[in-house]
């Protein structure tokens, strides 16, 4: 207990970090699960359904045989590279989202007044892109220790492409950093407020709309995501780099994938979309019940759904799903929780969005080509993001004067 | 608090080991990695010395040692490739056509 | 023994560690990985320093694309196991003794200039940064301009130089 009162500081982390590990597998679990069934909505069919109620239950079921199956390791393979490769993606992946902030608020935990963010730094954003860097690493080990012809291959490719889509991600990102002046997440939020003509709020994507497409190509193509993946997908290089791993190593490179994905995602809404922000003017006060509004509607809305579905266990599953909805929409509306809720309900909506496009995107449209990819990267998307860079530093400087 | 004759007593020791790597591996491409690891040690001196006389100079001395590195291990290892080609062979000792 | 000591000691020996392995290792493929630890320690060792920009560049730059190079560069050429070469004894029984002596004199006289004084640095998160980006930035386009167009002639130079010694005889 002296440990608690002596080092406050590291306690408060390891309570934030606790708290953001759990919500964060869960969110990676449950994202697998709705990719899964908007995919299958976009091509008219269901998707996981008999799982658990509307497939709720299909990510645990995955986790479960992921655990339980052989974990075969090739005879001739590297050991220590084909150990680390999937540990050194996930912990990469899973250590990005320490630096990311949900909200402007400082909550009391343990006493301690902190912030909602893991580690504050002030060159925040370059930390997450040198971060971000380095999981080429586990790429290109993956490939190249498996000692078999399709995972090198699809090893390489993958890691030549995350390369060359990483220039246009930072090049991009750079028209947003001379708009804010700083790398601190906190101060480029801050510099997203406020609004033009009273109604538009001044987040970064309408002055930078260039560089917010750049960015998401980009993303997409930097977490091998479709219409990106060809080294990985499963009609062309068998799997490409994870062809060889098997059970809780492939779960390992899923899971950071989806990682990575959330990542961007964070970053985007943070850079781009004015991060915590709320859409509306601070006048507008009834905007402060929104989460717990919507939290009554989406508890409303499984009630109704779990007693008119077909299904047995959706019948029960989804109305005490709804209720604790409902319960926690009206914990929502407590004076202590009320203003701490608002950042990180508009937070999670845009990255809930952006999400949905990702996944909108994978549903979509088709893949490129790799030497399409790779043309496409180098000569179409680098020039965007310098002309976007130069047009934005030609605007500052004359604003300026 | 950390003294900073520390940092450059580790820098001293990784730009040793980067020494005895550089005389004593055949491979054309780990003695690339042993100048590599001299020019980190050097940084590592430089970043201390900023810290210590509060001065920003060194720091811009890191940041064109970084740019520098990175050319040269471009070209450098361009060169390793030409020499792997024609010679078939990563060994240094193989590359001994003007030995006397 | 406070918490910037122990981050110093944490990373000191694993950076030590690393350069060791790129001696013992026997492909060259863990020796490449074996320098990409070193360099993350260093990086936040410069963090220790209140180096912030320059640690990230570090990763970004350093670890996170001249040793995927490296590590590119090893797997297209094949590089195999690294023969145990005969190294004399002269170097096994006189240099290393001799290599712990310089060191232990070049210790000693360290800490007899720079001993008492002891950088600035507290806990890793109170670290006064001394560099913030825009001071550098502005040293950099200002004081130091020249070097830094020269270097960008030089990049333009190595890339090249690397397309044009890369290519195959066609």
């Amino acid at each position: 207990m002296e440990f608690v009162t002596q080092h406050p500081v590291l306690v408060v982390s390891l309570i934030k970090i606790a708290i953001a590990l759990f919500v964060v597998m869960t969110a990676l679990a449950y994202l697998t699960w709705f990719e899964r069934k908007v995919v299958a909505r976009i091509q008219s069919r269901w998707g996981p359904y008999w799982v658990g109620p509307h497939g709720l239950l299909q990510p645990l079921a995955d986790g479960i045989k992921f655990l339980f199956k052989e974990d075969i390791v090739p005879p001739a393979a590297d050991k220590l590279s084909y150990v680390l490769a999937p540990f050194l993606a996930m912990a990469l992946a899973l250590s990005t989202l320490a630096l990311i902030p949900i909200g402007p608020a400082t909550v009391k935990i343990l006493g301690q007044r902190t912030q909602l963010v893991i580690a504050h730094s002030n060159v925040a954003l370059i930390l997450l892109f040198a971060i971000s860097s380095i999981g080429i690493y586990a790429v290109v080990l993956a490939g190249w220790s498996s000692n078999s012809k399709y995972p090198l291959m699809g090893g390489l490719r993958s890691s030549a492409q995350m390369i060359s889509y990483e220039v246009s991600l930072t090049l991009s990102v750079v028209g947003v950093l001379l708009l804010a002046g700083s790398f601190d997440f906190y101060d480029i939020v801050g510099g997203q407020s406020g609004r033009w003509f009273h109604f538009l709020p001044k987040w970064h994507i309408i002055p930078q709309i260039l560089g917010f497409i750049c960015y998401l190509t980009a993303a997409i193509a930097e977490t091998n995501r479709v219409p990106f993946d060809l080294p990985e997908a499963e009609t062309e290089l068998v799997a490409g780099f994870h062809t060889e791993y098997s059970s809780f190593k492939f779960a390992m490179f899923f899971m950071a994938e989806y990682a990575n994905m959330i990542t961007v995602s964070c970053l985007a809404t943070l850079l781009f979309l004015g991060g915590w922000l709320s859409p509306f003017p601070a006048s507008w006060h009834w905007q402060l019940y929104l989460p717990a509004a919507g939290l009554l509607l989406g508890g409303l809305a499984l009630i109704a759904g779990g007693l008119r579905s077909v299904q047995m266990n959706a019948k029960i599953v989804f109305p005490i799903l709804g209720i604790i909805c409902i319960g926690v929409g009206y914990l929502c509306t407590f004076a202590a929780v009320m203003p701490v809720i608002q950042g990180p309900f508009w937070f999670m909506a845009k990255v809930f969005f952006l999400l949905f496009f990702y996944v909108w995107v994978r549903g979509t449209l088709p893949r490129f080509r790799y030497d399409q990819l790779m043309s496409f990267g180098w000569k179409f998307l680098l020039p965007l993001s310098l002309i976007n860079l130069v047009l934005t530093s030609l605007v500052v400087v004359l604003r300026m004067r | 608090m950390v003294p900073i004759s520390y940092f450059l007593i580790l820098s001293a020791v990784l730009f040793g080991l980067g020494v005895v790597a550089f005389a004593f591996k055949r491979n054309i491409i780990t003695i690339f990695m042993a100048i590599e690891l001299m020019l980190n040690a050097v940084n590592l001196a430089f970043v201390a010395f900023s810290r210590e006389f509060n001065q920003l100079d060194g720091l811009i001395f890191v940041f064109f040692v970084i740019v520098v590195a990175a050319a040269e291990a471009a070209v450098g290892l361009a060169i390793v490739m030409v020499i792997a080609r024609n010679r078939k062979s990563l060994n240094v000792e193989d590359v001994n056509l003007l030995k006397f | 023994m406070n918490i910037a000591m122990l981050v110093f000691i944490v990373c000191g020996v694993m950076a030590v560690v690393g350069a060791l392995a790129l001696i013992l290792a026997r492909e060259p493929v863990h020796s490449a990985l074996a320098l990409v630890l070193v360099m993350i320690s260093l990086a936040i060792l410069y963090l220790l320093l209140g180096a912030a920009f320059v640690a990230a560049i570090q990763i970004l730059v350093y670890a996170g694309a001249i040793m995927v190079l490296f590590v590119f560069v090893i797997m297209l050429l094949n590089a195999g196991e690294e023969v145990r070469t005969n190294a004399s004894h002269l170097a096994k029984w006189v240099g290393l003794p001799l290599g712990i002596f310089f060191l232990f004199e070049m210790a000693y006289f360290l800490f007899r200039e720079y001993g008492a004084r002891s950088t600035a640095a507290g806990a890793v998160s109170a670290a006064p940064v001394v560099a913030s980006t825009q001071q550098l930035s502005m040293k950099l386009f200002t004081v130091y301009l020249l070097p830094f167009e020269l270097t960008s002639i030089l990049i333009l130079i190595a890339v090249l130089g690397a397309i044009v010694l890369a290519k195959r005889e066609s």
